[in-house]
């Protein structure tokens, strides 16, 4: 167990609004191990972003934990003060967004804002934290770091900026790096050498990596477990090549099948009729079942459940949707 | 340039500047010169009539300029665009269905005004049933005619987008980036409807994407381009066959793969030069694995008079059977 760095239990995030309560994150139940790059996908406004922030504990209000407990290396940090969750952020989780900027002030040298993040989280010198900081650019494969390390944020190029948002992350040697669409905004060419970058650190450090985005193609080659959100719940939770290949969840299934390949020719995509559900409109039973050719009494009765493996559909579960 | 039989757009040395210069004032007292930037820099292509030509590129390559000036809402600083159609049933469908949708207008009426302005003389009923067919056509109900915008998702957006372009009556269809906005299941409605509408109506698409795969679901031909130019054009088949310019060829094995989960790949080196001061030569030397001198001095070229050309590479060029360089 002790290899276990995040543990998320049943976590439901709240909006309360004025014509009730929103759920956006539906008991979600998660772990991400030493070493491990866990994928979260799923279509726009499925929960993903919510599910990452209320690890990083930057919920805006109204938006709450309402229940369910997230877990650190063994430490609870859901109900942490924001003093203290200031500090884990820095420290032992990193956090990346799509817009490299939200994370770089602007108005200072690259080079200084490493060094002062540095400093805040060990007690390195200043010119030791300066060989550090130049060390971190180059790890993250910035060119000519002693000339570029004084350098200020719009001085780079997207894909650079993202690195330097990397290294900025690592400062602290976090055992948790959560990366929101980290690659969303960069080009083909760009967005691999992010995810490639992402991947080695999390094999030669051991950290382990949260990455959510809605690209199935960057979670295949990315991730090694890959959960599917709907509707704020899981759908589907596996291995990257069982979720991939041999899809349980019929909302999994339609959502592979509706992505153009670039070896098959297929004469039509498959298509999943409608679209996922307002969360002020989610369906009885099963989130799916108004778009599921497979749906039963049962699924419109009954919420399926999963613990951190496997798919949340009766069909998968019991063999039947009756 | 003679006119391809079945060609309905030529397009021939086509190049689209931008003064990008600082302000009168700055340039006065900093010393600064005028800075062109070369968005668009002698593309050529057909379009066979009843085809999907593709445009593919990263960020910033040229692509919606492209579209731009086929449908004339930029002039070219160069070349020539030939429309062998109706320019009036030329129509364009824009990546953001939100923004290309007045919110203040009902549904009925935004499908409604590219017809009326086609045919002032319709009669309001005959425009009234038109759109309902159109309403159905694009998989939505003749009753959405009566809503605004905002009540429908972006994948409805887009159908509406569509529908719109229709009342036009169009056999062109300019698309820039139509899915790229869009969720992939919905993504999925969208491409299956335009593919089932060219077939039904016989419509020629030039499709404007950053995404390999779709484009090689909707493409009979792509053009891949780099900072301005087209550096590959081929049959969808043989260009993801045998990929020609070494860029096409980093660009595919760049793109994460579905059917290959858990790849790990060698990233594609450097980044895309900026248009303002592109790298002598071939524009991609500094970022190709097979550059050699004369890439640094020269430019490959791919023109129309030889449109079998299929690559602009120097390395290309002489490994490929058939082909020589001094045409
Ligand atoms: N302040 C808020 N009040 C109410 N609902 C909110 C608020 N912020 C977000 N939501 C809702 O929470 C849901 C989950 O949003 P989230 O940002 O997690 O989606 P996502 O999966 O990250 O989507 P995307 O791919 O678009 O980033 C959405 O339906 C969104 O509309
Ligand atoms: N009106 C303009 N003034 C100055 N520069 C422009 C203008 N329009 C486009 N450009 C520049 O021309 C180049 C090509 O732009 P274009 O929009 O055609 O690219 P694109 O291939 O469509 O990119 P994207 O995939 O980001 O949409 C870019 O460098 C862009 O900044
Ligand atoms: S639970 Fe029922 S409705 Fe939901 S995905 Fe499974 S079969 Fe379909
Ligand atoms: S011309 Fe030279 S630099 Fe350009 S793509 Fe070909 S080999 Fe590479
Ligand atoms: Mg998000
Ligand atoms: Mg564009």
């Amino acid at each position: 167990m002790t290899d276990t760095v995040l543990d998320v239990r049943n976590l439901r995030v709240e909006f309360p609004t004025r014509h009730g309560t929103l759920t956006a994150v539906d008991d979600i139940s998660l772990t991400i191990k030493r070493g491990e790059i866990l994928g979260i996908v799923g279509e726009s406004g499925a929960g993903k972003s919510m599910t990452g922030m209320a690890i990083l504990g930057l919920l805006e209000p109204p938006g709450r934990i309402a229940s369910g407990s997230i877990h650190l290396s063994g430490d609870r940090i859901d109900a942490l003060d924001d003093r203290a969750m200031q500090s884990i952020r820095g420290r032992r989780i990193g956090a990346i967004f799509q817009d490299p900027l939200t994370s770089l002030n602007p108005l200072f040298r690259v080079g200084d804002q490493l060094v002062e993040t540095i400093r805040l989280h060990t007690d390195l010198t200043k010119s030791q934290a300066r060989t550090r900081a130049k060390d971190l650019m180059r790890e993250v494969g910035i060119p000519a770091v002693d000339e570029r390390i004084d350098n200020y944020p719009h001085q780079f190029s997207g894909g650079m900026r993202q690195r330097i948002v990397i290294a900025l992350a690592l400062c602290a040697e976090p055992e948790l790096i959560v990366a929101d669409e980290p690659t969303t905004a960069l080009d083909v060419s760009i967005q691999a050498q992010i995810t490639a970058l992402l991947k080695r650190l999390c094999r030669d450090r051991g950290t382990a990596v949260m990455l959510v985005t809605h690209d199935m193609g960057v979670i295949a080659e990315t991730a090694d477990r890959v959960a599917v959100m709907y509707a704020g719940r899981l759908a589907e939770l596996g291995a990257v090549e069982d979720v991939v290949r041999r899809p349980q969840h019929p909302y999994t299934v339609g959502l592979m099948g509706s992505i153009p390949s670039l070896r098959k020719d297929v004469a039509e995509l498959q298509m999943i009729p409608g679209s996922m559900p307002r969360l002020n409109a989610i369906p009885q039973g099963c989130a799916f079942n108004p778009r599921c050719t497979h749906a039963g009494p049962k699924c419109r009765r009954d919420q399926p459940r999963i613990d951190s493996a496997g798919a949340a559909c009766w069909l998968a579960l019991e063999g039947a949707t009756a | 340039m003679n006119i391809r039989p079945n060609a309905i757009l030529e397009v021939d040395a086509l190049e689209r500047r931008f003064d990008v210069s600082a302000p009168w004032l700055n340039r006065m007292i900093e010393g600064k010169p005028r800075r062109t930037l070369r968005a668009v820099d002698g593309v050529d292509f057909v379009i066979q009539r009843g085809q999907t030509l593709a445009l593919v590129g990263e960020s910033g390559c040229g692509k919606s300029t492209i579209a731009k000036l086929v449908t004339g809402l930029h002039p070219p600083s160069g070349g020539k665009i030939r429309f062998n159609g109706d320019p009036d049933r030329m129509q364009m469908i824009f990546q953001d269905p939100f923004a290309s949708l007045n919110p203040r207008w009902r549904v009925g009426r935004i499908i409604a005004e590219p017809l009326r302005t086609l045919r002032p003389e319709t009669p309001a009923e005959r425009v009234a049933a038109r759109v309902d067919e159109l309403l159905r056509t694009v998989g939505l109900a003749a009753a959405d005619g009566l809503k605004f915008p905002h009540e429908f998702s972006g994948g409805q957006r887009q159908r509406i987008s569509i529908a719109r372009a229709l009342a036009g009556e169009p056999e062109f269809l300019v698309c820039d980036e139509p899915t790229s906005a869009l969720d992939v299941s919905v993504q999925a409605q969208v491409l299956n409807l335009m593919k089932k509408l060219q077939k039904d109506m016989g419509l020629t698409y030039l499709f404007i994407s950053h995404d390999l795969s779709v484009v090689r679901h909707m493409a009979d031909v792509i053009a891949v381009m780099y900072l301005g130019r087209i550096v590959e054009i081929q049959p969808t088949a043989d260009l993801f066959a045998s990929p020609l310019h070494p860029y096409t060829r980093l660009l595919l094995d760049t793109i994460p793969d579905l059917d290959a989960p858990k790849r790990d790949r060698a990233p594609m080196g450097g980044e895309v030069p900026s248009p303002v001061s592109p790298p002598s030569g071939c524009s991609f030397h500094p970022r190709c694995p097979l550059a050699f001198d004369r890439c640094k001095r020269e430019r490959p070229e791919r023109r129309a008079q030889v449109h079998e050309r299929r690559v602009a590479c120097f390395a290309a060029e002489a490994t490929s059977t058939g082909e020589t360089t001094d045409t």
